[in-house]
């Protein structure tokens, strides 16, 4: 009878159905306000990804060695990112563009499993930070044997 | 050196095209201009010295960073920032002594100078008391 106004409701169940599963998704990503407010923001940018063994964390701080950043696993799963970028000294002359950002910086990201903090493994290659986390025992997918 | 002269061209005009598929992206800079010199600071992480190729030609300053693929096989559990060669070309109004460019790549942040010729340098005019 009303077609159009069916067709809208079905967007909008869709719509929060996709919300749902960024929620769920991306959810446990998600890091507090008051974290942001306290530390400046989500910065550094972390892209994440697994194999059967290990979860890595990677983010772009060029400029910076393993000496400029402090990287804490707490509560198994709870991985923090600190660190300072120091500003080019320049003691004369003219600014004509500024699109890079300086200061403290820190992050707290939630990992999706909880990982083993001592084994956690960082290196650092021409800016590029790596973290390679390996899953606790429990977080590691098992093979099911099936029965004949 | 006025703000339009350090203009990125590329994107403006549409002259630069790759041959290449994939992302490129614009490598973030500050620009510090002395009585001496420009100072370019670039931002390109993952990019290593002998990937990164500068060229400084008809007052045009091209900085092309090549990235090697990096991340997973697959798919990202979540990802923030996309990754891909670096490129960006701007134009220089001053005068550069082109034989004197130095540039220095150091944990992927680039440091490069570009004098002035001499010419362009200002010279303190000594004014006599009498």
């Amino acid at each position: 009878m009303f077609p159009k106004w069916q067709s809208l409701q079905d967007i909008r169940s869709e719509i929060q159905r996709l919300q749902g599963e960024m929620n769920r998704a991306f959810g446990r990503f998600d890091l507090g306000d008051a974290v942001n407010a306290l530390t400046g923001g989500s910065f550094p940018a972390v892209n994440v990804w697994e194999t059967d063994e290990s979860l890595f964390v990677e983010a772009e701080l060029p400029g910076l060695d393993k000496n400029d950043v402090e990287i804490f696993v707490t509560a198994g799963n709870q991985l923090s990112i600190k660190g300072e970028r120091k500003e080019p000294a320049a003691t004369s002359g003219t600014w004509h563009r500024r699109e890079r950002s300086y200061g403290k910086f820190g992050r707290v990201v939630e990992l999706p499993y909880a990982v083993d903090a001592d084994k956690v493994d960082a290196t650092f290659r021409n800016g590029v930070l790596t973290l390679t986390l390996p899953k606790a025992e429990e977080a590691k997918p098992r093979k099911i044997r099936v029965k004949a | 050196m006025s703000e339009q002269t350090t203009q990125p061209v590329g994107r403006q005009t549409g002259t630069v095209e790759m041959t290449r598929g994939g992302v490129t992206y614009q490598p973030l800079v500050d620009i510090l201009e002395t009585d001496t010199e420009l100072v370019v600071y670039g931002d390109l992480p993952g990019v290593d010295a002998e990937d990164l190729d500068i060229r400084f030609e008809n007052r045009e300053l091209v900085i092309h960073g090549r990235v090697p693929r990096r991340g997973p096989k697959e798919k990202f559990l979540y990802s923030e920032y996309g990754t891909g060669n670096f490129y960006r070309v701007f134009r220089i109004g001053e005068e550069i002594d082109v034989a004197k460019i130095s540039a220095e790549l150091n944990n992927g942040q680039l440091v490069l100078h570009l004098p002035k010729t001499d010419a362009l340098r200002p010279r303190r005019v000594p004014v006599q008391v009498r």
